[in-house]
């Protein structure tokens, strides 16, 4: 996190007209998608309600829940390890794939991994990490760094990646912006990976504790190839993404397509349990990563964070994240959902500027498929920063506390409004100062020479 | 009906206008205003601040002015849903039992003026006449958090000589957000741009909501861009005999 925090971020952002075309034409054609089908849904609200219970249930037994996970791992045939921490797990995927001597492994699309920066852990231990879905790839090509949970090169637009193809992978042959022919072009360069790569690493949309299955959900099938070509299988998955039964993926796969891509059901949908001789992988590691996961437990209202299933229907709907697109919040977790899980994962004295980073117009709770309250988590996690990272002496809380006396009595409520009026007082005051920033763009209201109690007395 | 006014800090200070409306709307529909002088702010500046603890004085005090209040009446969405989907967690940020007990029962009482006029009082006509060419913003604690519907869109349709157009993309905030209009003010103006555009492209004289943060919020810009349009809320159209 810079120093500035969000609303710097978010003003660089800004000024990238680009950006900002990109991301609000990209939102906007997602969330109309997406209200299309949940539209045609006429149990849509009591799906939500099915959610959030599964997961508030998953997360009051997680330590039962990982428990049975691992032993139905185990039983499958796979093992599992525990990381504390980002290092721990790059230090377990890299031993992996050196005890099996690769130099590159070929990656599906996993919020987890860029979370715990594998790929550049992995270079370090001279493996070359390839990732495999096409926006992932995009950003790799480019040095790029996502921007979105679900597409995560929302920002670029059709022509910036035909540039960047001809640059790196299309082999000096010249590409038109058509879809297809992009895809094409990343599909011959990612074809012979398949084929020859002999580890893969993964994320988890969900894991079943029952049963020991692994769940990933993709639109292009990259992820399948990575799921079953390889000998080795590394999957990477924060702690939260467990679920207690096989017959809860009924639910969560019905609110995770149409919230996320606005699709009735997404094209690939690759469940694993363990290792079956002869057929897929003959190695298959699951790797539980905690890296800050526990501490947002911990806070009984802040921890629904940890429900999300990363549809990403919040950054589409919210009117922040559709201007200011992904980076402003520096974090591989943008937008609203970001804006909670962040400063709990990293601590909030790390991005204690991330929780004002909306309007709380509450378009996020509105289209969450686990009905995370996220305006509520804002405001909680807003009451956290003043009280644990704000010094005594800070002139908002300062200023805050004046106003609460002002409006504690009706005596100096009185006075400050005829004070306001004479252009003085702690009202006035706060013109010049914060006030400031609202008058760059749009003109005050004067203040009028009655106040409606001195009317309804003049009227008694 | 006897009805008690919760003005608001806001209103009582720098849209007095609009208190005098409900006043004058609720009379004339002949029902009877108290205003309980006591009143001062609800604390929602405070609780989404991140100053909850002083918020929590600010319920206590609303609980106690307006407790014995049958019905209370605002012209503030905003604030309405601070009593009523705010004071909750702020008994809880307490761990108050009792102030939890009062703002449940508290809660229910105080409504929105769409929704004391439609539910309550069972009225959409309310004797208006407006005739200009009027745009609704649907404030987004108006839409999200009382869930009013188009409470306030039958009112405006039953107001006489009224030309009401639709607005685009009306159910996008506006950007304002209270505190988060000073603290990201790039963004807040960015989101603030794309609602004006779309208050401009219909062309309306006026723009009404049931929130006069968020008018004052566009009204501020319109106002430095001289667009010639007008924001009013809602009670003042409603009060209107012109």
């Amino acid at each position: 996190m810079s120093g500035a925090g969000f609303p710097a971020a978010a003003r660089a952002s800004l000024a990238d007209a680009q950006l900002r075309r990109n991301v609000g034409k990209a939102t906007t054609t997602i969330r109309a998608k997406r209200a299309a089908v949940v539209e045609e849904l006429p149990d849509w609200q009591a799906l939500r309600d099915a959610g959030a219970a599964i997961k508030a249930h998953a997360m009051a037994t997680l330590p039962e829940q990982l428990e049975r996970l691992e032993a139905a791992v185990q039983s499958a045939g796979g093992v599992v390890h525990w990381a504390r921490d980002g290092a721990e797990a790059n230090a377990i995927v890299s031993r992996i794939a050196r005890d099996h001597g690769a130099r590159e492994v070929i990656k599906v699309k996993s919020m987890a991994t860029d979370e715990i920066g594998l790929n550049d852990a992995l270079a370090a231990d001279g493996v070359t990490a390839i990732e495999t879905d096409l926006a992932e790839l995009i950003l790799q090509l480019g040095g790029d760094s996502p921007s979105h949970i679900l597409v995560p090169a929302i920002h670029r637009n059709r022509a910036e990646i035909r540039a960047l193809f001809e640059r790196t992978i299309s082999g000096g042959e010249p590409l038109s912006t058509e879809p297809s022919a992009l895809a094409e072009a990343a599909r011959r360069h990612l074809r012979e990976k398949f084929m020859t790569v002999p580890v893969a690493v993964s994320g988890a949309n969900f894991a079943v504790a029952e049963t020991g299955t692994t769940v990933v959900v993709e639109s292009e099938g990259n992820g399948r190839f990575c799921t079953t070509l390889p000998e080795v299988l590394v999957t990477v998955m924060g702690i939260e993404k467990v679920l207690p039964e096989f017959r809860d993926l009924e639910v969560m796969l019905q609110l995770l397509p149409r919230s996320s891509t606005g699709e009735r059901m997404n094209p690939y949908t690759s469940l694993w349990t363990g290792v079956h001789p002869g057929d897929g992988p003959q190695s298959f590691h699951l790797v539980l990563l905690d890296n800050g996961r526990t501490n947002v437990l911990a806070d009984e209202v802040g921890r629904q964070a940890l429900h999300c299933i990363r549809c990403s229907a919040c950054l589409n709907a919210c009117p922040v994240y559709a201007r200011t697109g992904g980076h402003a919040y520096e974090s591989v977790y943008p937008g609203p959902i970001g804006a909670i899980l962040t400063p709990q994962m990293r601590g909030l004295g790390d991005a204690p500027t991330l929780p004002w980073a909306s309007s709380l117009c509450g378009a996020c709770y509105e289209v969450c498929p686990v009905k995370i309250d996220i305006p509520s988590v804002l405001v909680h996690l807003r009451g956290r920063v003043v009280r644990e990272e704000r010094s005594r002496v800070d002139p908002e809380k300062a200023a805050m506390r004046a106003m609460a006396a002002v409006f504690a009595s009706r005596g100096r409520y009185e006075r400050a409004q005829r004070l306001a009026r004479l252009g003085r007082g702690p009202v006035a005051r706060l013109r010049g100062g914060p006030l400031s920033a609202w008058t760059d763009t749009r003109d005050l209201p004067a203040v009028p020479d009655e106040t409606f109690r001195e009317w309804w007395r003049s009227r008694a | 009906m006897r009805i008690a006014l919760f003005v608001t800090c806001f209103n009582d200070t720098l849209f007095p206008g609009t208190g005098r409306a409900v006043v004058e709307l609720l009379e004339r529909l002949g029902h009877t205003v108290e205003f309980p002088e006591e009143q001062t702010c609800c604390g929602q500046m405070h609780a989404n601040t991140g100053y909850g603890h002083e918020a929590v004085a600010l319920a206590r005090r609303f609980v106690r002015v307006f407790g014995d209040c049958d019905v209370v009446v605002s012209p503030s969405a905003s604030c309405v849903g601070m009593v009523r989907d705010g004071y909750p967690r702020l008994a809880e940020l307490a761990a108050d039992a009792g102030l939890a007990r009062e703002v449940d029962a508290i809660g229910p009482r105080v409504l929105e003026l769409s929704e004391l006029l439609v539910d309550r009082l069972g009225v959409e006509d309310v004797g208006a006449s407006f005739p200009h060419r009027v745009t609704y913003h649907p404030t987004c604690h108006s839409l999200r958090l009382l869930e009013v519907g188009d409470r306030p869109l039958r009112l405006l349709r039953a107001v006489r000589d009224i030309e009401l157009v639709d607005l685009p993309d009306a159910r996008e905030c506006c950007g304002f957000g209270g505190t988060f209009a000073v603290k990201n003010a790039d963004t807040s103006s960015a989101i603030l741009g794309d609602k004006l555009h779309n208050v401009l492209a219909t062309r309306a004289e006026v723009c009404v909501a049931a929130d006069n943060s968020c008018l004052m919020h566009m009204g501020g810009a319109l106002a430095r861009q001289r667009a010639g349009v007008r924001t009013m809320h809602l009670a003042e159209v409603l009060a209107s005999t012109e």
